[in-house]
């Protein structure tokens, strides 16, 4: 018996660059066919926020802004943001049922690029809240929101938000690095994505009667910058001067964060 | 001789916990090594080394001739894993979770699809082909987790625990596959809680206990240790129960077990037991009860290691088996 019947030559030593696109590719494909089997997903997707849009428009507007259609270009970019967030949320979920599900492992022992798993999985979810963002604009053109800029705009708007929303994601992947079931990420999301979106300007046009370190808190939230950063894109305002920050928050939650999970998943493992 | 599977010295602590203790281990290539332990013995932890999941804290481990730490890559070129929980997405139907498979292998949509198919028919799951795998029995879950695992044509197999929680029929089935698949070649580490079922398919069998290796070696020279089998005789009057015992012990070649009037010694070969009961007839002894009954891995790890497997750590044991439960829900 040689050692050449066993192990033939010719393997590849490492996963090459054009093999590890094609895996994340094929890791998104397998996260977006999922919703096929799910249709309970792509309402989540859909009609959540359809309803978002249509309460806080209908309920809060006239006392927020004296009249539905003020109270939109306030309000229709600050549930994007916060959508974005709770999406965000989601990456965590379908991670951690991987791992819990033995599914991680079948992918961990393929020869396939290590990276691959998330990176699919980040680019699905990606495509998802874009889906998502373009619904609620969609929502909110139908009863009366108005793009005020033009379509460069909105398409960095999007950009913007998608950016923001992956840098962002870290924390939910390190969540799902370090609780044992699923529903505990989506637990810890929702107790710390609910005061994170309303300490912000997403849902008032300004801080202004609110108690100082409150109103503090608020102005200087990553969140309060993004939801600017959005209305100036899609109603006009100031956009570079909040874009940045907003960009620089999650470039740190990710540079944090990433290294965490990896941390975690190592210990774990 | 090169080894399929070649492990020396394995060592991991999760913490304060030392799964492995050092484990040593050789598999040739094209056959079965059966790893038998009770829970928590480290199958798994020794399996998820060897499959390139985890390092090992300390040793080292070679399959297919390539170190499974520095050379993980080409590694996971060679083998197929069938994890002890099933890693088969419930969300996709099995056609897509196949094909998933084969693509991210590098295989062509057409060349996944058709593997895909093959094996479904292979496992007898064509007809649930299209439903999502959320809607399949344990049984079928497991069927497709091997098929899973068969995609790229490994030539190393890893099969942790693959028949735990299968009714006997499945379970004779996966004992064909594995069957089938050492005659093309395949080296296959299989591991069980079942002494029979690494008798039925093992050519050679590593016991561990605690996260060490506490006997290896064929099947038979494991019986020959052991006992294969267990004979069981309760003399109608208890009167006659010392002459009895010493014809047993005699004829088995070891002191026999007496308890409540019912004598049990570990056999080797069952063409004893005719010769027990002429023995017994010579001797006027009537009997009330015998039986040949296989040898539980109780029984074996009693052999071996003088405490009983449910005396480890019962307690440990039970919270394990409860959390693995929760796992699967
Ligand atoms: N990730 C982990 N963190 C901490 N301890 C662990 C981890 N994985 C395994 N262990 C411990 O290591 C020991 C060996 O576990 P392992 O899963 O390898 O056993 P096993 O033989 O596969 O058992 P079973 O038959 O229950 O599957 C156990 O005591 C277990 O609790
Ligand atoms: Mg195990």
């Amino acid at each position: 018996m040689s050692t050449a019947t066993l192990a033939p030559e010719g393997l590849a030593r490492r996963v090459s660059p054009g093999t590890g696109v094609r895996n994340v590719l094929t890791l998104a494909w397998r996260n977006l066919v999922q919703i096929k089997h799910n249709p309970m997903e792509l309402l989540d997707l859909s009609i959540q926020p359809i309803m978002f849009v249509l309460l806080f428009a209908y309920v809060f507007g006239p006392a927020m802004e004296g009249s539905v259609q003020a109270y939109l270009p306030v309000v229709i970019p600050g549930i994007i943001a916060q959508n974005a967030l709770f999406a965000g949320m989601s990456t965590g979920f379908g991670l951690n049922t991987d791992i819990t599900k033995g599914v991680f492992d079948r992918f961990r022992s393929l020869p396939i690029a290590r990276s691959a798993p998330l990176a699919g999985r980040i680019l699905a979810d990606t495509v998802k809240q874009a889906w998502s963002m373009m619904i609620l604009l969609l929502v909110g053109f139908a009863i009366g929101f108005r793009l005020e800029t033009n379509v460069v705009a909105l398409l960095s708007a999007f950009l913007l938000l998608l950016s923001f929303a992956v840098l962002f994601s870290w924390t939910s992947v390190y969540i799902a690095m370090v609780v044992n079931e699923p529903e505990k990420v989506q637990i810890f999301g929702f107790t710390v994505i609910f005061p994170l979106s309303f300490l912000s300007t997403a849902f008032i046009k300004s801080t202004d009667g609110i108690p100082g370190p409150v109103a503090w808190v608020m102005d200087n939230s990553p969140v309060t910058h993004l939801v600017e950063a959005m209305r100036g894109l899609l109603v006009g305002g100031p956009v570079l001067e909040h874009a940045w920050i907003a960009l620089a928050w999650g470039l740190g939650i990710s540079l944090v964060f990433a290294p965490l999970s990896l941390h975690a998943f190592k210990k774990r493992a | 001789m090169t080894y399929a599977i070649q492990a020396e010295g394995l060592v991991k602590r999760f913490g304060a916990t030392e799964a492995l203790a050092g484990v040593s281990l050789t598999a040739e290539p094209g056959t079965v090594l059966g790893i038998l332990g009770p829970n928590g013995a480290g199958k798994t932890t020794t399996t998820r080394i060897l499959a390139t999941l985890i390092e090992p804290t300390e040793g080292s481990a070679r399959v297919g001739g390539f170190d499974v730490h520095k050379d993980a890559h080409r590694v996971r070129q060679l083998i197929g894993l069938t994890g002890q929980y099933a890693g088969v997405d419930e969300m996709l139907t099995g056609t897509e979770n196949l094909i998933l498979i084969g693509r991210l292998l590098g295989m062509s949509r057409r060349d996944s699809r058709a593997r895909a198919a093959e094996l479904l028919d292979r496992f007898e799951l064509t007809e649930a082909a299209e439903r999502a795998a959320k809607t399949y029995s344990g049984g079928m879950r497991r069927r497709l987790d091997l098929a899973a695992s068969l995609i790229g044509r490994p030539q190393i197999l890893f099969l942790d625990e693959p028949t735990t929680g299968l009714d006997p029929r499945s379970r004779g089935g996966l004992w064909d596959i594995v069957r089938g698949l050492t005659d093309d070649g395949v080296t296959v580490l299989l591991t069980t809680q079942y002494l029979e079922e690494a008798d039925q398919l093992a050519d050679d069998i590593v016991v561990i206990d605690r996260g060490q290796v506490i006997a290896h070696g064929t099947s038979d020279t494991l019986k020959s240790q052991v006992g294969g089998q267990i004979l069981e005789v309760r003399p109608l009057r208890a009167a006659e129960v010392g002459n009895a015992a010493a014809i047993v012990g005699e004829l088995a070649g070891s002191e026999p077990e007496l308890r409540d009037g019912l004598i049990a010694a570990p056999i080797t070969d069952p063409a004893l037991m005719p010769a027990v009961v002429r023995r017994l007839d010579d001797a006027g002894i009537a009997v009330g009860e015998l039986s040949l009954r296989k040898s539980s891995l109780d029984e074996v790890f009693f052999a071996l290691t003088g405490h009983h497997t449910d005396d480890i750590d019962a307690e440990a044991d039970e919270l394990a088996a409860a959390a693995k439960q929760e796992a699967r829900t």
